[in-house]
């Protein structure tokens, strides 16, 4: 299931669809399993009257989660060794998220092969939501 | 301030992946999780954010008795100004994980956490931005490194305008 080293090139990608219609219950669910109950993302008064948004929007945390499977199904179970994204733009309920990886190299270190990736999510208007790296372990 | 145990459960791990959208078996069937390289059900490379379910002082979650700042019969459940920000917002700017090793229902991790970079650059649309950065290292019972967590906060000036 993992990668091979001879069978990837750099500037291989990979993409995949995490949610046609992001639901404000799977919000709940993420704050439910995290433990993050910020108001921002599940209380759409306080977030409007209060914190001044439109509405609540999803933790950075579960774009990030949602775009992990992406990686993980790439690369095979337990096979990462560096997994980071910057939050670019918040992503709001209703979106649709697609998630794509980038062979950055493909690599040896004491070894073992690893394959860098860059990591992007954009939304249904193309806007880059997370964008970030991952390394994993692949076969030879 | 942060958690100082984080037992990892079975049951914790199958929420959690359901919650992130992920239908990965290893994530929630023992018997089909045996059948793969790791061997047993491992938590999903987010996963241990919610550590800070076991936070005691958690700030982002009510406690017990104690007035919430979402909304119950007010917008708020707490005066404003509650954070000292003045209208400005605190956000999750960047997360990064480095793991030594996939960890399984049955053990319990050691967290330690402490203070990283704290940096400010100026923002758009937000005013002065300050970045700050937190390091929570996960070990195991035998006392090894097997994640270390990197977050980067931001605090805005002003509440972020979306597009």
């Amino acid at each position: 299931m993992a990668l091979q080293a001879s069978k990837i090139q750099v500037g291989d990608t990979h993409t995949q669809k995490l949610t046609d219609d992001l639901s404000r219950t799977q919000i709940v669910q993420y704050a439910g399993a995290s433990g993050d109950y910020n108001p921002l993302h599940s209380d759409e008064i306080f977030t409007t009257k209060v914190a001044g948004y439109p509405t609540v929007f999803a933790h950075g945390m579960l774009t990030m989660g949602m775009t992990g499977r992406m990686v993980t199904d790439y690369v095979g179970d337990g096979r990462l060794t560096a997994y980071g994204v910057r939050f670019t733009r918040q992503v709001w309920p209703g979106d649709a998220l697609t998630a794509t990886a980038k062979i950055d190299a493909v690599r040896e270190e004491d070894g073992q092969n690893l394959v860098d990736l860059s990591v992007s999510t954009v939304n249904q208007d193309g806007d880059v939501v997370v964008m970030g790296k991952a390394t994993a372990k692949i076969d030879p | 301030m942060a958690a100082k145990k984080f037992p990892i459960e079975a049951g914790h791990i199958m929420m959690f992946a359901r919650a992130v959208g992920d239908p990965n078996p290893i994530y929630h069937d023992a018997d089909a999780a045996a059948d793969t390289e790791p061997g047993n059900v491992i938590a999903p490379p987010t996963f241990y954010q919610s550590s800070a379910q076991y936070d005691p002082d958690y700030f982002l979650r009510p406690k017990i008795g104690e007035p919430w700042f979402g909304s119950g019969k007010n917008p708020t459940g707490v005066p404003p100004k509650r954070t000292g920000g003045d209208g400005g917002t605190g956000l999750h700017a960047e997360q990064r994980f480095e793991y030594f090793r996939h960890v399984s229902p049955g053990e319990t991790l050691t967290i330690k956490t402490r203070p990283g970079k704290t940096w400010e650059r100026q923002g758009k649309r937000g005013g002065k931005l300050t970045f700050s950065e937190n390091i929570t290292e996960y070990f195991d019972e035998s006392g090894e490194l097997v994640v270390r967590a990197t977050g980067v906060g931001v605090r805005t000036e002003k509440v972020v305008e979306s597009d």
